[in-house]
């Protein structure tokens, strides 16, 4: 398999008054097209910064990150923000959707913003939002759906656009167990699928289950990966000390 | 249509009863704004308007009376003297008063009463009737502010009542004519002959006066645009006199620089609220759409368009409170009765709107400013 991402000792070192803190530590770690890797750990492990260097929205000090090709290090502001809206697809933990536009306008935003706005871009969120079990909500505006539906809608936005990486930060938090394992068994699903490579960022241990990757972090570094089938299956349901946020 | 656009305008349009709400804010700004800018017209028009419609280039007053037409007096010599003075093609004493016009039904209101000379500058053309004829006679033009007040048309006999050492006399005059507004110190106008403005003019009767005392000289030139030049010369040629251009005359007129300013102040302060509130509001939408703006941010949408769509949105609620504001001016203005000094003239509504208009974009310059600091790691709730 080809890897959508390569990462090789990325380190992110952040100074304050009480000393310098290293919230990533040299981790390295390689994503394939197709794969779909939870990222674990307890609040503090780093993961999440770890995400937003992967989302090149935060420059790591030392190390290098290669997405579809490109090396972001070396990319000016301007070029990492088209970078995001090309190569990557995102869903957050919250605020994840404009909430004057609706379900549709919300995926076809991406593609307003890529300018690839046209009918095949139109028919094919239709698509997908009826995929993922929006097909009756298509004008619905965010506050007018759940929050597994606004999670569906913004899985819809994150692929819409055939990134190369599709990120998710806690994408569960604020759903109830069923809707949350709905959710996250459509997003692998998708990420399959479409051959794209999916991290999702999560403290719920139930939810790595989906992923064919479990990368766990503690204190910046990267302390364990599993990938044995039989092993994610235990860790999603024995778990081990992960502290929730 | 491209996407800044498209989002500012589905922000709006689902957002119409907020941007409705603070449209109707600029609205009554810009009521306030245009309304004062029509004060500010209606009250200098009404002190400016005899002078600055003057046919006549310059203004003679007195030497040293610091160009006050009440402490003004010109004599017919003066004049004489003035009309020998090479480039000066004619000239006409001008003699200002105030009276009481009464109509019938016990109403009466102040009027100015302005002695002229017939045919000379300092009479106004007539739109209706002829001028002033017989110089003995009593005849008088009205202005198109008191034909508007009275009923009153040519051939209709007008009152006035003047106090006299202690006694109160009346006087009837025929009009003969009627001008378009001639304003002066705030009251519509009688123009009258001097003569017959002598023997109406409040205060002790001028009885066979030998010679023409008046207030001002107006003076016609052969060349209007040599004005400037010409003042110089009557000043040096003519002894004690000052000759000003109407603008100056106009705004030496009593209280007339200091209303202005004042009106003037006014107009700066509500622009300034404007400003505020304009900014405010933004600001306060920026603060609250920040989670959006970095999502924005964080799916790649350049800061280019998020400017781009927060100017668009300031400019489009302004356009939008503006129109309203001007609109409801309008229409406001038509209820108004012809007594209220407000003249909604064209130039000062374009001149607020224009006004108006760069006030939103400036007011919500902080809000875009702040909209594109915002970091597009908050959507991820992490700090830069």
């Amino acid at each position: 398999m080809v890897n959508a991402l390569e990462t090789k000792s990325v380190t992110k070192i952040y100074k304050s008054d009480i000393g310098t803190i290293r919230a990533v530590d040299e981790v390295s770690l390689n994503v394939a097209n197709g794969e779909f890797v939870a990222l674990v750990g307890p609040s503090g492990s780093g993961k999440t910064t770890m995400l937003a260097i992967l989302a090149a929205l935060l420059r790591p000090n030392e190390g290098s990150v290669m997405i579809d090709g490109a090396e972001l290090s070396q990319m000016s502001e301007a070029k990492r923000a088209r970078f995001r809206r090309e190569k990557i697809g995102f869903t957050f933990q919250a605020n994840n959707l404009v909430p004057y536009l609706t379900a549709l306008e919300n995926v076809e935003l991406m593609l307003r913003l890529n300018g690839k706005y046209d009918r095949a871009g139109r028919e094919r969120a239709r698509e997908l939002l009826a995929r993922l079990g929006l097909g009756e909500r298509l004008k619905n505006l965010p506050r007018q759906l759940s929050g597994g539906q606004q999670q569906r809608v913004a899985i819809a936005r994150a692929l819409i656009h055939t990134p190369a990486l599709v990120l998710a930060d806690e994408p569960t938090a604020s759903l109830d167990t069923e809707r949350a394992h709905q959710v996250i068994q459509t997003f692998a699903n998708l990420i399959h699928e479409q051959q794209r490579a999916g991290i999702m960022v999560t403290h719920d241990l139930r939810m790595t289950q989906y992923a064919d990757r479990i990368i766990q972090m503690r204190d910046g570094k990267l302390r364990r990966v599993i990938s044995d089938p039989a092993e994610i299956r235990a860790f999603a349901t024995t778990g081990e000390a992960v502290t929730a946020n | 249509m491209t996407t800044p656009f498209y989002l500012t305008l589905k922000e709006i349009w689902r957002n119409r009863g907020r941007f409705l709400l603070f449209s109707l804010v600029i609205a009554l700004i810009t009521l306030l704004v245009l309304f004062i800018a029509a004060l500010a017209d209606g009250l200098g028009n009404g002190n400016r308007e005899y002078i600055e419609k003057l046919n006549g280039e310059l203004i003679v007053y007195k030497s040293n009376v610091d160009l006050s037409i009440g402490a003004s007096r010109l004599d017919r010599s003066q004049l004489r003297a003035i009309v020998r003075v090479p480039g000066v093609k004619d000239a006409g004493q001008a003699s200002f008063s105030s009276v009481v016009l009464l109509q019938s039904e016990g109403k009466k209101f102040n009027v100015a009463l302005i002695g002229v000379e017939p045919g000379k500058p300092g009479e106004p053309p007539v739109v209706l009737g002829r001028g002033l004829g017989d110089k003995s006679s009593s005849e008088a033009i009205i202005d198109r502010n008191v034909a508007l007040r009275t009923g009153y048309t040519v051939g209709d006999q007008l009152r006035l009542k003047a106090i006299q050492g202690t006694q109160e006399e009346f006087y009837d005059l025929r009009i003969v004519g009627i001008s378009d507004g001639r304003q002066y110190s705030l009251q519509p106008s009688v123009i009258v002959s001097h003569p017959t403005f002598d023997r109406v003019k409040p205060g002790v009767p001028v009885v066979n006066a030998t010679d023409l005392v008046s207030n001002l000289i107006i003076v016609q030139l052969d060349e209007p645009l040599n004005w400037k030049a010409m003042a110089i010369t009557l000043a040096n040629q003519v002894e004690g006199i000052q000759a000003v251009d109407r603008q100056t005359a106009y705004q030496n007129t009593p209280g007339y620089s200091a209303q202005q300013s004042t009106l003037d102040t006014q107009r700066f302060f509500t622009l300034l609220i404007g400003v505020l509130v304009i900014g405010g509001f933004f600001q306060i939408q920026t603060l609250q759409k920040v989670p959006q703006i970095g999502m924005l941010k964080a799916i790649g949408a350049p800061n280019l368009l998020i400017a781009i769509a927060a100017l668009t949105q300031i400019v489009l609620v302004t356009i939008l409170g503006v129109s309203i504001g001007a609109l409801a001016t309008v229409l406001l203005s038509f209820t108004f009765p012809a007594t209220i000094p407000i003249v909604f003239s064209p130039m000062a509504i374009v001149i607020g709107v224009a006004s108006l208009m760069l006030v939103g974009p400036i007011g919500g310059l902080v809000s875009v400013r702040y909209a594109l600091r915002v970091e597009p790691l908050t959507a991820l709730g992490l700090t830069g």
